[in-house]
């Protein structure tokens, strides 16, 4: 049985009945890494709220763990765990009392599932009689995972917990995942950093409320439709405007240290003698190694 | 040679209690220089934007912004920098127009110089058709660059941003790394932080903090080399990993 299944989900907003999830379906596999990939806006949340209860869908429907999530919300809520992306937990109550009062709630003990949280919790603990919002942003996040694992939940879903949090601290967060997985937890996890699509089992990118692709984060990348350039020169700026001018480069944008370029030949060699009339030096050019933001700004074009 | 300096800044530290937020950090940015201001959270970073645009009082050193003195001449400070964060940057429930009219007032411009630079505005960002709509309808990519342009709306001197891009989408995200381009090649300082190290690159120097200190300053380049890097990705994993301070 799969753990999610998603059938042409839609939810509207407002007066004006504005789109947020626009006809999406998407199933994940038990135990599976499952990332939802977008900017602000994409519907990310929307959904998360609609598969965890907390909204009605307005047409479609979707199963977790085998439950409806309209008909059978009771059943879902005491099995799901879920990390808003907004902070949400008791500010004034401490990290164990907050811990605490999550396992009561959902009739279990922290002692109980101690082993799920240990790895996470022990970088916490030191702080345990602290007010939660006291904490800082690293450590309520930690503790906001905790919360959401503590009654052996069967599927997860985070949302957008790596927002506005440093790259090191991102990595150490993927690698708690990484370790949770192989606990046979089925997760969701949605976010806008395109690098950590290649951490998911599977992928969907997503954009105004519609799936753009689904699949796992390889096959994306192969199915990338073109020659992809790497190219580098010692101006930026002045570099991407002498390609947008090139009528061979269909598209190209910066990218880190380089420009990534989309280019019609096989011979590199003009488009280098091009940039070096074009006053540029340091040119450089050769084959990029595609990687999933390429392909969502491809999809989004 | 003449001094073409907008930040100079002198072991400019902040203490709160025992807590040293911000220890002696010394650094200059020049006039049109693009300038990444990177950390690991709770670095120092926010601290150390605060005293740079006259919102917090420095502990000791020295700084001055455009100019003025951080410690005597804040109000001159705020008048000659634009500053935009993606928590804070605009008013959702009044209309594009209203926005721009609204900052304009705030910055002290005429009414006339007000009603040209919203009629310049709206033309160069494509809103003509949005412009007596509400905010809160736009996209979020949008609201991320009228937010620049309202930010840059009284040609100030320097123009500080704080994680401008984060959730964008990548298109958009470059949308707005041409803006701050266009913006520098004006001769407008851009201060930007962000957690996209690909952003990183596209700036001429980089600073990365820890612990309150700022550990390095150059530009992209040399920071890989001297770190032996391949990206920036791993020259600030490097430093930030060996971060006592945590977060």
């Amino acid at each position: 049985m799969e753990a999610v299944v998603v059938k042409n989900l839609v939810k509207t907003y407002g007066k004006e009945q504005t789109v947020a999830v626009d006809d999406v379906s998407f199933s994940v596999g038990r135990g599976e890494l499952f990332g939802l990939i977008g900017p602000d806006g994409a519907g990310k949340t929307s959904i998360f709220r609609m598969l965890t209860t907390l909204l009605l869908p307005d047409g479609g429907s979707a199963r977790v763990d085998g439950h409806d999530i309209v008909k059978d919300f009771r059943q879902i809520r005491s099995s799901v765990g879920y990390m808003p992306g907004k902070f949400s937990l008791y500010q004034d109550l401490t990290i164990e009392e907050n811990l605490n009062f999550f396992a009561t709630v959902f009739g279990t003990t922290i002692e109980e599932n101690y082993h799920l949280i240990k790895d996470i919790y022990v970088q916490i603990e030191p702080f345990k009689n602290r007010r939660a919002g006291k904490l800082s942003g690293g450590m309520k996040q930690k503790l906001a995972l905790c919360c959401a694992l503590i009654h052996k939940p069967t599927t997860l879903f985070l949302d957008e917990p790596t927002t506005g949090v440093d790259p090191v601290s991102r990595k150490e967060f993927w690698e708690m995942l990484g370790r949770l997985k192989a606990q046979q937890i089925t997760i969701l996890v949605s976010t806008p950093y395109m690098d950590e699509a290649s951490l998911c089992d599977r992928i969907a990118l997503i954009q105004g409320g519609r799936i753009l692709s689904i699949d796992t984060p390889q096959n994306i990348i192969e199915a990338y439709p073109d020659r992809l350039l790497a190219v580098k020169a010692n101006e930026m700026y002045r570099l991407l405007k002498a390609l947008e001018s090139h009528p061979d480069v269909p598209s190209s944008y910066a990218f880190g240290e380089y420009a990534h370029a989309t280019f019609r030949h096989a011979d590199t060699r003009p488009l280098e003698a091009y940039l070096r009339e074009q006053g540029l030096t340091g040119v450089e050019v050769k084959d990029a190694e595609v990687t999933i933001e390429d392909s969502f700004i491809k999809l989004l074009h | 040679m003449q001094d073409d300096r907008v930040i100079v800044c002198e072991k400019l530290t902040k203490r709160f209690g025992d807590f040293v937020a911000t220890n002696e950090i010394t650094f200059d940015v020049h006039r049109g220089e693009i300038f990444g201001f990177l950390g690991a959270n709770g670095a120092g970073k926010t601290t150390a934007m605060r005293m740079l645009c006259g919102l917090s009082s420095p502990s000791s050193g020295k700084a001055t912004i455009a100019g003025f003195d951080v410690y005597t001449q804040t109000e001159q400070i705020k008048k000659h920098i634009g500053y935009m964060s993606q928590k804070f940057s605009l008013y959702e429930n009044l209309t594009v127009r209203e926005n721009i009219e609204f900052f304009g007032g705030i910055y002290g411009l005429s009414d006339e110089r007000i009603r040209s630079k919203t009629a310049e505005l709206l033309q160069r960002l494509g809103l003509k058709s949005e412009a007596n709509k509400l905010v809160a309808s736009l996209p979020l990519g949008w609201k991320q660059k009228l937010s620049f342009s309202v930010a840059v709306l009284h040609e100030p001197k320097i123009v500080f941003l704080d994680e401008p891009t984060g959730g964008v989408d990548p298109v958009t995200r470059r949308q707005f790394w041409d803006m701050i381009y266009e913006a520098a090649n004006s001769g407008i300082t851009v201060f930007v932080t962000t957690h996209y190290m690909d952003e990183a690159e596209y700036c001429n120097r980089i600073s990365i903090m820890v612990d309150g200190r700022m550990e390095v300053l150059d530009t992209p380049a040399n920071l890989k080399s001297s770190f032996h890097a391949r990206s920036m990705d791993e020259v600030f994993y490097q430093l930030a990993r060996g971060a006592k301070r945590g977060d």
